[in-house]
Formats: structure tokens, sequence, C-alpha cells
């Protein structure tokens, strides 16, 4: 029977809506802009979140990062004598956490320093990464080709490096990499293995010395101390700065999510031990993530809240119309109360205007809230996600605000005595 | 068969919270058999039609009986109400009060609406009215496209649409030249010669002429009750 009447009820509400087709329009442009607001926030702000959330995840939420930090001048323990500062992460530390961390997969030590780096009349400027066999796994970084050290290599210090892909490129342009020496610091290193691209996406992370292995080379470790010693050198513009650091990065893999903030726990506890001042960082990606998430969180919601205000006008102003066109048609009322409406039929019929007014609205809006941020992802790089959830969110607090402020006007009219309501002018 | 019986029936209005009283009906006993045409006369302010309006079931009586077609309706609810005007009542008004943003096919089919009849079964029923009031060609106007007279006649068509036991009508010719208004009251004696039952209110001697009982009221009584 209601569904039956459905179509009609429909049909009379627009029938009634269409008389004043201006003002209809106007009251419905509050549910399009609210409507449209939520959906474009939500978009906005989830993109937002999902960026974020995957640099994250690129670092890898299994992974703890321990730095080494310079300290600001006060604090350094430099070796006045030779103006060289000495601060960072030990090799020993290295070997605590590994021992003190059984459930740790692999313990990763890594130091890198820039050197100008040489193959035949070509040159490049590249960041040598020293570090360990198990460094492909740890870091997800794939081969292009050949191979990365082995521990043999490792253990009988061999001169081998493995290259980035933008130093093939630069050094060999147009001929095989493999196998041939590519020299720095008076020393020649075979070329076994060429890295994969990390790909173009740039990552602020990523651009940090450690990691960006495209233009990077990397040796074994033990072979880079016994040529390199733990000294680096810089010569910036009039200055002249030495450093010693053992490692700059040491990068703890954990088996299971569950454990990260336990072992970033003891880690922090052993290395708490060792150094006298906090001459290292640690960085734990999934807390990271977390915090990230909950701000992204509060983030929607106070989007969600903005958009709710701006839903709660556009509700507003419906009533508003709604309560003046219930007076204005005050007659109509009586003469249907007359011809057998019922209270409940009259309430259907006000109401059905309120909800084709904002369910319209709602649909409209939802073009508009996809339609903006869409233009917008087309002119600028920002990132915009629609999720179903968040559409369909929208809508149906668009179908609600009708409801709720469609049901005061409905009752108005409805509750009106038929009798007075036909004397009205 | 009698359609209407009321006995004893009273309406008094409170003005300014009880101080005031309002004797609009002060004890009215009347009985009606079906098919009867008659006009309720009476000065202005004689409760015309706060009876008709009790009569209608737009209005309760404060006291009283009231048997409608054999029911009591007098202390029914406002859906009870809603439904007996629905099934057995159609009201012809004054100011003919149709609806405006609707056709005069859509006006006369409103009722059937809430009767919840299907759409299709309105339409024909609706012509069928449209046609018997002799606008058969003026079904798509709008109510503001047409003469008084004539929207007095789909205001007609509607009053008999759901085939009432009873059409009650407050001053139907009130808004109407003397010539219109003619054209309306041979309608209502075709209605009568077709065994419907008609009640009038009516200031108007040539009207109630028409009526083969009158009623006249004063100060919410019955003063006089007439046969022609
Ligand atoms: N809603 C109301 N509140 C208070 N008093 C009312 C109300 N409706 C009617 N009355 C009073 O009831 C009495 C009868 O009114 P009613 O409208 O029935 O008169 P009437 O005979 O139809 O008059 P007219 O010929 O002028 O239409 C009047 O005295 C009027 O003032
Ligand atoms: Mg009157």
């Amino acid at each position: 029977m209601i569904l039956f009447r459905l179509k009609r009820t429909i049909k009379l509400g627009v029938k009634s809506l269409t008389r004043h087709m201006l003002r209809s329009v106007l009251t419905m442009l509050g549910m399009v802009f609210g409507v449209g607001a939520v959906v474009a926030m939500l978009a906005v702000g989830e993109g937002a979140s999902y960026e974020s959330q995957e640099r994250i995840k690129r670092l890898g939420s299994l992974k703890i990062i321990i730095n080494s930090v310079k300290l600001s001048a006060d604090e350094e323990s430099s070796d006045k004598t030779n103006f060289t500062a000495i601060y960072g992460l030990k090799y020993t530390d290295a070997e605590i956490i590994q021992s003190t961390l059984p459930q740790a997969d692999v313990i990763l030590r890594m130091r890198s320093v820039r050197k100008d780096v040489f193959y035949r009349n070509r040159q490049m400027n590249s960041n040598i990464i020293s570090t360990v066999p198990w460094y492909p796994g740890v870091t997800n970084q794939k081969l292009e080709k050949g191979r990365f050290f082995t521990s043999i290599d490792m253990r009988s210090k061999l001169p081998v490096c493995v290259i980035g892909a933008a130093v093939e490129k630069r050094l060999f342009p147009c001929e095989e990499s493999l196998r041939k020496q590519v020299v720095f610091e008076g020393n020649a290193f075979s070329v076994i293995g060429v890295l994969e691209s990390a790909g173009s996406e740039s990552d602020p992370e990523e651009t940090k010395e450690l990691t960006d292995v495209n233009s990077a080379i990397l040796i074994p470790l033990t072979t880079s101390l016994e040529r390199f010693g733990d000294i680096r050198m810089e010569r910036k513009t009039g200055s002249f700065t030495r450093e010693q650091v053992e490692l700059h990065r040491i990068i703890v893999k954990v088996k299971r999510v569950e454990d990260v903030v336990k072992a970033s726990d003891v880690i922090s506890g052993v290395l708490a031990k060792t150094h006298t001042s906090k001459d290292y960082e640690i960085i734990v990606p999934l807390e990271m993530l977390e915090e990230i998430r909950r701000s992204a969180r509060m983030f929607s919601m106070v989007l969600g809240m903005i958009a709710a205000i701006s839903l709660l006008v556009g509700g507003i102003g419906i009533m508003n119309i709604m309560l003046a066109s219930v007076t204005e048609r005050t007659r109509e009322i009586g003469i249907r109360r007359a011809l057998g409406a019922k209270k409940r039929d009259i309430i259907i019929q006000f109401l059905s205007e309120t909800m084709v007014l904002s369910l319209v609205g709602g649909v409209l809006g939802l073009g508009l809230g996809i339609g903006m941020p869409m233009l917008i992802e087309m002119f600028t790089d920002m990132k915009i996600i629609f999720t179903a959830w968040s559409l369909i969110l929208s809508f149906s607090i668009s179908a609600v605000v009708g409801l709720v402020f469609g049901l005061y006007p409905a009752w108005r009219a409805a509750g009106m005595d038929p009798i007075e309501a036909l004397r009205h002018e | 068969m009698t359609i209407i019986e009321i006995s004893q029936l009273h309406k008094t209005y409170s003005l300014a919270k009880g101080a005031i009283q309002v004797n609009a009906l002060a004890g009215i006993d009347l009985q009606l058999e079906r098919g009867e045409y008659i006009a309720i006369m009476g000065p202005s302010g004689s409760g015309k039609s706060t009876l008709l309006n009790v009569l209608g079931c737009l209005d309760r009586p404060t006291q009283g009986r009231y048997l409608l077609d054999g029911a009591d309706v007098a202390q029914l609810d406002d859906n009870a109400l809603s439904d007996v005007r629905s099934k057995k009542l159609g009201f012809i008004f004054q100011s003919y009060n149709l609806l405006p943003q609707l056709t005069v096919l859509e006006n006369i089919e409103v009722p059937l609406y809430y009767q919840g009849r299907s759409e299709k079964e309105s339409r024909i029923k609706a012509l069928e009215l449209a046609e018997a009031v002799g606008l058969a060609d003026r079904i798509r106007h709008k109510p503001t496209e047409l003469s008084g007279g004539q929207q007095q006649r789909v205001a007609v068509a509607r009053a008999l649409v759901n085939d009432p036991v009873l059409i009650l009508a407050d001053e139907p010719t009130g808004n109407l030249d003397s010539k219109t208004g003619l054209e309306i009251l041979d309608i209502m004696d075709r209605l009568h010669s077709g065994g419907k039952t008609l009640v009038v209110v009516t200031h108007d001697d040539g009207i109630a002429g028409r009526a083969k009982r009158i009623i006249q009221l004063r100060d919410g009584l019955i003063e006089s009750d007439t046969r022609n």
C-alpha cells in the first residue's frame, strides 16, 4: 500500500515543488553544497592520509631505524687536537643489539661517505654506502643484474661493489658495467652487480643519502673499514670538517609487527647505557604510521564536523522554506483533510517534498563533491581518494537531514485543524 | 432509510480561556432520510456552518449523538473521521476550494487518491464526472483558467467522485452571479432526482425553494422545519 503510493506521492511532491521552481532550487542549493563539501573534504582527507601512510610504509613497518646524529657544537665530544668530531653509532652497538635481540631478523649496519668516483675519463660524485651482505633483503632492494656481495666477499674484504642505476647510466652510458673497475680514493673496485632503479617517486625520506641508492655505490663494510678507516672529511665553502663516525645507520628488522615496539624499547635501553650523549636517533616507522593514522582520524573528524555544520545549515534552510510553505498552503491542507486525507497523509506529503528536495540536492551534491576534487586533482598533484563509505555516508546524511528537518513542518501541517485551515485566506 | 440521526447536539466554543462560552449549536434534533434535499437557512451567526461541519465530520460536537449511515460518529478520533469523510461524504464550498497546482481532472481525482484507488481507476472515474458536469473539454486546465461557475462545477464533480452517501454544500452559489448559480442549482436538482442526499446551507430563498425541506436555525436551535 505504502509502496504502491510511493510513486504518486513523489510525483505529487515534485509537482508542488516545481510550482515554485526558483525557490525549490535555491532551497536545494544548501543541500548540494553541504553534501558536496562532505564528499570533497573526505576525499581530500583520505588522499592526504593515504599519501603519508604510503610514505611510512615504504620505510617499512617491521623496521626500526637507528641513525647517527651529529651533536651541536657544545655537546660534541670532539678530539680538539685534530678537529675531528667523534659521534654516532659504534660497531659494538650493532653487536650488542644483535645479541640482546635474538628475535631480530637482520641487523644491517651502514655507513655512507660522499666520494668522487671515476671510470676511465668519466667521473661522478657518488655516495659510498658501506654495508652488509643482507642489505637487499632488509630494504627490499632488487638487483637489475649481477649479484650482491656475499659473506665471503665480506670476510675476505674484497674490493667489490654494487652500483645504483643512476651510477651505471652515468659511468657506463653505452657499455657493460659488470666486471669493470671503478676507482675512488685511489682504490679500484670491481662492479659485481647493478641495483634496480628505485622508481621515480621522490620521497623526502628516500632522498637521504643513506637510502638514495640510485646514485650510490655499495661496498662491503669490512672492505670499507680496511681501506678508508672511519674518518669522514667534508669540505664546504671555506670550512673543513672532519668527522669520525663508525656507523651511520643500523636497521633492525623484526619478524612480527607486534615485536616492533618491544624491540625499540630494548634498543633504546641498550643504547642509553653505552652512549653518554644522545648522538643517535631511533625511528620507528610503525609508530609514525600509527601517529599518522591517529591524526588522519582526527583530521577526518574535524572535516566531518565542518561538513556536518554545512549540512545542518542546509537542513535548516529546507525546514525554513517548508515551514513557510506549510503556512502558505494552510488552505490546501484544509481542503485535503476535508476530502479524506488523514494526518498521516499530510505528513507523508510534506515529508516527501523535503525528501525530494534533500535527496535531489544530495545527488547533485555527490556530483559536485566528486567533480570538484577531480578537477583539483587534474590541475594540482594533490592526491584524492573517494571511498565508497564516504559517498554512502554523505548521501545518507542528506536523507537523514531531509527526514529530520522535514518532520517538524510536516507535523505542523498535519496538526492543523481542518476547519480553521479551510477558513484560512 | 435514515441517513442522519442527531439528537441534542451541542457545540460550544470557549473563548478567552473559558471566560466566554459561545453556544454555536444549542441542542439540535434532526433526522434525515436517504434521498432528501434539505436547505439550512437562518441569520448570520445562527450556527449553519457549524452544523454543516459537524454533519460533515470535520468537527466534533461537544455533546449529543450523531448517527451517520447507522454508525455513531460523534466521538470518533481524527483518523476515523477522515475515513468517514473519505468514504461517505462530499463537500461543496462557497469558494470552490480547488487545488491551484492541479488540473481539473487531477482535482476531481483527489478524494480517490486518499481512498487508495489506482491511478487508472481514478482517471476513468474522474473523466466520467468531468463529462457529467459538462467540463470534458477543460480537463487539462488549471483552476485559474476557469470561470467561477466552471470551478464550482469541478468542485461538484470532485464531491461526487467517491459516490458519497451525503453531499454537503455551504453556500455553493454565494460567490456566483445568479445565472451561473442557476447552473449549479440545476446540477443539484439532477443529483437529487438521481437519488442523492443533499444538505445545502444558503441565505437565498430562491435556492431554498428548490429544496424539499427547509430548516431555519436561530441561535443554535432549529426554529422551524418545513417541507415544500
Ligand atoms: N472557531 C470558533 N470559535 C469561536 N466561535 C465560533 C467559532 N466558529 C464559529 N463560532 C461562533 O459560532 C456561531 C455560529 O457560527 P457559524 O459560522 O456556524 O454561523 P453561520 O450561521 O454559518 O453564519 P454565516 O451565515 O455568517 O456564515 C457564531 O456566533 C460564531 O461566532
Ligand atoms: Mg457560514
